[in-house]
């Protein structure tokens, strides 16, 4: 994967393909504090024990289409290598809960990559009764994206409409850029 | 970068609502950008962009875009599934943005499968 936006894209189609009717994505740029945190959560089937401890092992899958895992093997490793940590919380039946913590500056840090392109491409993926937040926190500014506001406004016609889309890709392209400026 | 809000979204709610009335009809054909680890890592989300932004531009309403997951070759990825309705999918591999570009032009506007581009025809059909 090129950069983070990527990886946060193939958590979120995991999230999708565990049925979670909630999703939400949190990132969390903590400039001063040297620090870049990115969290997935979703009320999705979830994963026992047993497949947990087996998770991060690229070479575990519960697919029946290929013998390899890597999704969430390869954000662990993007983390670790800027001598962050990776932690993932799941209970069957309520969700999982994933947090990659990255040191902000670190030379191995990939970029965070077009989160613009990459909500925007969840939301062709989100099924009917699927919803997902995304916050994004850069030191004290924040912008903040909710498809359940979004849904209230269209009232029937579908997100995933291809006119809609690319609104929203703007939309959230506008609101990262202004919390990028208040920075400045 | 101008402002944009959230209301401006009632403007397109609406114009969509007046094509959706227009059509009246179910869509005419379906394409399938497969989204895995695979496929993310090889360049879909890329795809999948170019291709909505040219549907957009080309203003084809009764063309449906979706994602799936690893269909098993992930070493021919990106790979994109096209159906046109009562035609068999055909499944194309190693996209790039231009011969995605070349596909909706051909096949889904004019009918005409990209040979040269398609892995195979198929049987299965979700549309």
């Amino acid at each position: 994967m090129e950069d983070l936006s990527l990886h946060i894209l193939d958590i979120v189609e995991n999230s999708v393909a565990a049925g979670a009717t909630n999703i939400e994505v949190e990132i969390d740029e903590r400039i001063t504090e040297n620090l870049l945190i990115i969290k997935i959560k979703d009320n999705g089937k979830g994963m026992d024990k047993e497949t947990l401890v087996k998770v991060l092992d690229p070479f575990y899958t519960t697919k029946k289409t290929r013998r390899v895992g890597l999704g969430l093997s390869m954000l662990a490793q993007a983390s670790k290598e800027t001598g962050g940590r990776f932690d993932i919380k799941s209970e069957p039946g309520e969700g999982t809960d994933i947090t990659a913590q990255f040191v902000y500056n670190h030379i191995d840090r990939k970029p965070l990559g077009n989160m613009a392109e990459t909500i925007a491409a969840c939301l062709v993926s989100l099924e009917s009764g699927m919803d997902l937040r995304y916050r994004h926190r850069r030191n004290n500014n924040e912008f903040l994206f909710d498809t359940k506001e979004i849904k209230k406004v269209l009232s029937g016609v579908a997100i995933s409409n291809v006119e809609v889309i690319s609104f929203l890709r703007q939309y959230i392209e506008v609101g990262l850029n202004q919390i990028a400026k208040k920075e400045k | 970068m101008k402002k944009l809000k959230i209301g401006d979204l009632e403007k397109i709610r609406n114009k969509v609502r007046r094509t959706a009335v227009l059509r009246q009809g179910k869509s005419r054909a379906k394409i399938t950008i497969h989204m895995g680890t695979c496929g993310i890592a090889a360049g879909a989300r890329d795809i999948l962009s170019a291709l909505m932004q040219e549907i957009e531009k080309k203003k084809l309403n009764d063309v449906i875009v979706t994602t799936s997951g690893c269909a098993g070759l992930c070493s021919r990825e990106p790979m994109a599934t096209v159906e046109i309705t009562d035609k068999p999918p055909v499944k194309y591999v190693d996209l790039t943005k231009e011969k995605m570009k070349k596909i909706l032009e051909q096949h889904i506007i004019k009918g005409n499968i990209v040979n040269e581009y398609a892995l195979a025809v198929g049987s299965e059909r979700t549309h």
